[in-house]
């Protein structure tokens, strides 16, 4: 682990790569690998969906039709259409903006904390990684999800509230709030693992002597830690952004599912499950376009991304690969 | 590893501390006072007022949390506040308690029992066919969305129906492979308990067959299973005495962890089912602001996941022997 890194990979014995740089060699060896390059397409496809929504989804997420109440797929509706005359396509589709949007938020808040906290606590040891380290124990005290569904549970209520008493009613009823609830509740977890992660290694590039030698000859210590370690640790880190991409996408549709994370009728694939898997699970044709069509979805949106970060693992831990 | 040992006892109280408290505080100023839960957004401030005064909630904070502590090491969780009006969480939770361990530690069993062999065959044979197969469906078992799986496994297997589908024009009817998941809940070896069962174990089934898996690989590399062969022993005795019982150590770190899967898998498929468990209980107090209850829930299965965590912590140097000498 400690030697894998973007520009320290050795090339596989077997390989003709003629690619120069780090990331176009990272690329053929991720391209050699069918489920990850399957999970890459489908990736990029679910952020061009999320980015270009309003264009591709035939009606507004939240038009109701009073006339076309569960009605099957159609060339008007390539859904159908659900308990509300809502089209099943456009909500699907707004709801990969909603997923894009937490999942893209909530990894860059797990970022900004973890990977400065992790290379404190692993630059400097001593007191401050201690305090650091316990903290993200404390964290990980609480099993799976719990503290996810404890916070966006109990901040909930006080976020809406104290919009309700600032005169921001309105943002309260537009549901933006639910999002920044949902993002500090997935942000607050998420930073611990990656900060133990970054920490560790850290910790095992501190003693080598491109560091120590950067140290002696009056590197600054953010200097040494961002220019001289980091980079090194880049591809494990890397593979976690993208492991855990899938999980907060999973995490974010269980929460709107319990109904303590996107409320409807902002669309989310957990709220949409929510509405009509206990309602239709036993009504096939409705089944297929209401409940099997979103879920099946968002199956395939985590498998892509478990299954990329598990290529990319491989791709950029080639001895490990023996 | 006296050291270690007195290390995390002293640790268990500062954890303990801080998960009770973090939730307790989270509880009192999330979701608004419990007696306007209780009464209703419309009721007497006078009214709010006196019960605020009987129920303590005017005291300072830590007073509180001192009292709320005190009374829950007596088994009194405070009362549920609005669907089973005025009945003490704790008896609430004791009821339920029972339902949820007995489901979980099934699933459990069964994801050891076909995950750790499963992972040991592909660690074994590794880069195989075989292997190849068991990675990927661990890698879909542990990453798909439980809430897709349940309608559907439950649709599929629950039921005898014919699937008519006009538009093709052909009928086709299954059988039913479970009874109906419907009404009164008959315990966990009853037919109805066999689909939730089956879907919680999937994630300890998939976790399970990873970490044994990499375990394996770890453990084949070492010198010692070398030296093992080298002196002739058959591979047989090597594989077992050897390589699959180093292999298993790890294991029981996952088993401690995988605790934690118990949340998601309890909350989502309790509810889903009607069992009447702590995961449908938190279900609907996190959706309605039960703040009693969810304070009690999270409090016991933090403070049961942190002692699980410790003990597998004190086993781990029993179970392996390098350890004791750092």
């Amino acid at each position: 682990m400690a030697s894998a890194s973007v520009s320290g990979v050795a090339l596989p014995r077997k390989a003709n790569l003629r690619a120069q740089s780090p990331w176009a060699q990272l690329f053929v060896r991720l391209a050699r690998n069918l489920p990850a390059l399957l999970g890459l397409i489908v990736v990029v496809l679910f952020f061009l969906t999320a980015i270009f929504a309003p264009m591709l989804a035939p009606y507004p997420y939240d038009k109701m039709n009073l006339d076309l109440i569960e009605k099957p797929p159609s060339a008007t509706h390539w859904l159908g259409t659900d308990e509300s005359g809502r089209d099943m396509l456009s909500r699907i589709i707004y709801g990969a903006r909603s997923s894009a949007f937490v999942v893209l938020l909530v990894t860059f808040v797990n970022l900004l904390l973890g990977i400065p906290l992790g290379a404190i606590a692993g630059y400097f040891g001593g007191k401050i990684d201690n305090l650091i380290m316990r903290a993200a124990d404390i964290l990980f005290a609480f099993p799976g999800l719990l503290f996810t569904f404890l916070i966006a549970a109990t901040l909930r209520p006080a976020v809406l509230t104290w919009a309700r008493e600032n005169g921001l009613g309105a943002l309260a009823q537009s549901g933006y709030l639910d999002y920044a609830v949902v993002i500090i509740a997935l942000g607050l977890i998420g930073w611990a693992g990656l900060a133990r992660f970054v920490r560790g290694q850290v910790l095992a590039f501190k003693e080598r002597e491109f560091v120590i030698s950067a140290q002696a000859s009056g590197v600054p210590t953010l200097q040494v830690i961002a220019r001289h370690i980091l980079p090194n640790a880049l591809a494990p880190i890397i593979v976690s952004i993208s492991m855990g991409m899938g999980f907060i996408a999973l995490s974010e549709g269980y929460l709107s599912y319990l109904g303590i994370g996107l409320q409807p009728p902002n669309p989310s694939w957990g709220n949409i499950m929510a509405d009509n898997a206990p309602r239709y699970w036993r009504q096939f044709p409705k089944m297929l376009w209401l409940v099997i069509a979103p879920g099946a979805l968002f199956s395939l949106i985590v498998l892509a991304f478990s299954f990329l970060g598990d290529g990319l693992n491989e791709a950029l831990n080639p001895e490990i690969d023996a | 590893m006296a050291a270690h040992i007195i290390r995390r006892l002293i640790w268990l109280p500062v954890v303990l501390f801080f998960v009770t408290i973090i939730t307790f505080a989270l509880g009192l100023y999330g979701p608004g006072s419990p007696i306007v839960v209780m009464l209703g957004l419309h009721a007497n401030p006078d009214t709010i007022a006196r019960l605020s005064r009987e129920y303590g909630l005017d005291q300072p904070f830590y007073v509180q949390y001192l009292n709320y502590i005190g009374n829950a090491l007596q088994g009194n969780f405070g009362y549920s506040l609005v669907k089973y009006r005025d009945q003490p969480v704790g008896i609430l939770i004791a009821e339920r308690l029972p339902v949820t361990i007995q489901l979980n530690l099934l699933a459990l069993v069964i994801g050891s029992t076909v995950g750790i062999p499963l992972g040991l065959l592909a660690g074994l044979y590794r880069n195989s066919w075989f292997d190849w197969s068991v990675r990927t469906l661990s890698l879909i078992a542990v990453s798909i969305p439980i809430i897709f799986l349940m309608p559907v496994l439950l649709f599929l297997l629950s039921r005898p129906h014919e699937l008519t589908l006009s538009f093709w024009n052909f009928k086709y009817t299954i059988g039913p492979f479970l009874p109906m998941v419907a009404g009164r809940w008959e315990g966990v070896l009853s037919g109805k308990a066999a689909l939730p069962i089956f879907i919680e174990s999937l994630g300890f089934i998939a976790i399970l067959t990873r970490q044994m898996r990499a375990g394996m690989i770890d453990v084949l590399g070492q010198d010692y299973v070398r030296t093992a062969r080298a002196k002739g022993l058959r591979e047989r005795l090597v594989i077992v005495r050897h390589a699959m019982r180093n292999a298993l150590i790890p294991i029981t770190t996952i088993l401690g962890l995988s605790l934690g899967g118990l949340v998601e898998g309890s909350f989502l498929v309790e509810n889903f089912f009607g069992i009447p468990g702590i995961g449908s209980l938190a279900f609907q107090a996190f959706t309605s602001r039960e703040y009693y209850i969810i304070m009690a829930v999270t409090i016991i299965i933090a403070v049961a996941y942190v002692f699980a965590n410790m003990l597998v912590d004190f086993l781990y140097p029993i179970l392996d022997p390098r350890i004791r000498k750092t």
